[in-house]
């Protein structure tokens, strides 16, 4: 089945000079695996195509049950340089909550999502 | 030595809710009130008001909020570290000198001052012996914007906070310190943490970092479940209770709004995060992946496990530069076609700008209500919106093209598309940009200083 990242996390993001960092947080424990499996570098800078212009670094952190993503060249030079409404990225968490995953129906059934 | 501290934090950056220290100090029991006042930009707009009038550059705000709690914190012993002195520690110290004698409360207490985070003045002799301050994120050197520099801080630590307090300082006011050396200080100065204490340094660390944005860690902007988040109206910032073994509960004072859970915490953690491993301050290298969290009780979250591991050799600088000029102009469309007519006006302004010859670094053009939060993620907009707003934006380095463009934007509204409305607030304002630049200096390099002077 396909499930929205909506339904397996919340998350928080904010900016480092022209670099967002999105902190991606599994609401239940046993979504991380989850989340680390599918959550990719590769998927991320692909959902975030024609916004993010650099690469993208991911950091796990599994005593929270989190992954902390950083999209470089992001923010339109970042700070007070910037022209974009959202010049700090605070809005880039809920954007990549947009992202849909494929997950086997055996396994949704098993983590209580089918 | 006490068995446990409790430190409130009072303000999430400068301009936060005016009452929420107040009430932090006043609600309930606390032993230190933390105030953070300086985004990356501010110590610009302070240089620029100093520049104006050199008895200002510091937080004003500040010396408000010690008039109206000045006589509590004498009262209950409540001691507050702030870097509330921005390019000017002393002039800040010696208006809360001038509250404290307005309040009869001179003689009554000490203040101490950290300064020596100012580099204005060294950065030629820096440049000349090869400390060339590159860019910590496009590494430049600092010499390609030598001539336009406004302001040069390096970020302090804890340790000048503590010797302050150690040598017996109830308000302590620095320049450019560290949001997390503010909540640092009181511990070690409590607790006697050794300098190289790495683990504990780190906790401490870390819940500098979960107060420092304020009631970012006690129900706001809270993703999780936030419908059912209590009362924000009257929300409580965080405190923490820290213990000398490191440990530490968040917690906010009871009868107050929001909440403290380990999912509000946890957002808070990962905000402006980079390489958990390696979270770099003056004190320490703390490791977010150590950190554990439980229940402790209702609005209580157990913090333990911290490592750290040693402080880097160097600092990090904060520079300003002025970088040009910027203007937003905006204007709103109605139903029907409400989107199409904006994008029909914004092709209208931007040929007449291309029409008079005028150049700029970057022209942005955003519709708010279609695209403006998460772009092309957002999906094609239904066709039937009731109402969409134009938000153009123009940066340039000459200013007389920026001040053209915002005579643009209201002619729009007799020579464009029809439906639109929206533009009372007058032209658009012509803004300076104050741009930012990180870099690193050899610890070496900087001496921080302490006074301690009778209020």
């Amino acid at each position: 089945m396909r499930i929205q990242l909506l339904n397996l996390a919340h998350a928080r993001s904010g900016d480092k000079g022209d670099t967002a960092n999105v902190g991606l947080i599994a609401l239940e424990d046993k979504y991380y695996p989850l989340l680390v499996r599918e959550v990719t570098n590769d998927r991320v800078k692909k959902h975030f195509a024609g916004i993010c212009k650099g690469k993208v670094e991911r950091f796990e952190l599994p005593n929270l049950g989190a992954l902390n993503f950083l999209l470089h060249e992001s923010l339109g030079g970042g700070g007070t340089l910037s022209l974009m409404t959202d010049a700090q990225g605070k809005t880039f968490s809920t954007a990549l909550l947009r992202m849909e995953i494929e997950i086997p129906d055996q396994e949704a059934q098993e983590l209580g999502l089918a | 030595m006490k068995e446990s501290i409790r430190i409130a934090g009072g303000q999430g950056f400068w301009g936060d809710l005016p009452e929420a220290p107040v009430r932090q100090v006043e609600e309930g029991p606390i032993d230190y009130l933390m105030l953070d006042y300086l985004a990356e930009v501010t110590m610009s707009i302070m240089q620029k008001q100093r520049s104006r009038d050199p008895a200002a550059g510091y937080a004003k705000d500040f010396v408000g909020l010690m008039r109206q709690i000045l006589p509590t914190c004498i009262e209950k012993n409540i001691k507050v570290t702030a870097n509330a002195g921005g390019v000017n520690v002393e002039g800040c110290a010696a208006a809360v000198q001038g509250v404290a004698r307005e309040l009869g409360l001179a003689g009554k207490f000490q203040l101490g001052i950290v300064t020596g985070d100012d580099i204005m003045q060294r950065l030629d002799d820096f440049i000349s012996r090869g400390i060339e301050l590159r860019n910590m994120d496009t590494d430049e050197p600092l010499s390609i914007v030598r001539d336009r520099i406004q302001s040069a801080n390096v970020y302090l630590g804890a340790w000048p906070m503590v010797e302050a307090l150690n040598r017996g300082a109830q308000i302590v006011i620095t320049g450019r310190a560290t949001d997390t050396g503010l909540t640092l200080a009181p511990m070690i100065h409590e607790f006697g943490w050794a300098v190289d204490d790495w683990d504990r340094l780190a906790s401490g660390t870390i819940a500098g970092h979960i107060i420092e944005c304020g009631a970012q860690a006690s129900g706001g902007n809270c993703q999780y479940e936030w419908r059912s988040i209590p009362n924000l109206a009257t929300v409580g910032f965080p405190i923490v209770e820290a213990l000398p073994d490191g440990t530490f509960v968040v917690t906010k004072h009871k009868g107050t709004g929001g909440w403290v859970i380990i999912p509000s915490i946890k957002e808070q953690l990962v905000y402006e995060m980079g390489d958990p491993r390696e979270y770099l301050t003056p004190d320490c290298v703390a490791d977010f992946t150590t950190v554990q969290l439980e229940y402790e009780g209702t609005d209580r979250v157990r913090v333990f496990g911290i490592e750290g591991r040693p402080a880097t050799q160097f600092l990090k600088v904060s520079i300003s530069y002025s970088a040009g000029y910027k203007a937003v102009g905006t204007l709103v469309y109605s139903w029907p076609e409400a989107y199409e007519k904006a994008k029909a006006a914004d092709r209208i302004l931007r040929t007449r700008l291309d029409r008079l010859g005028l150049k700029f670094d970057q022209i942005l053009t955003e519709f708010l209500g279609v695209n403006a939060t998460h772009g092309p993620l957002a999906g094609q907009p239904r066709d039937d919106l009731p109402e969409v707003q134009l938000r153009v934006a123009v940066r340039s380095d000459d200013r007389a093209a920026v001040e053209r463009f915002t005579k643009e934007i209201a002619p729009l509204v007799l020579t464009g598309p029809p439906g639109v409305t929206g533009f009372a607030g007058g032209r658009p304002k012509v803004e300076e940009i104050v741009a930012y630049w990180p870099a690193l200096i050899p610890k070496g390099e900087i001496t921080p200083r302490v006074e301690i002077v009778e209020a």
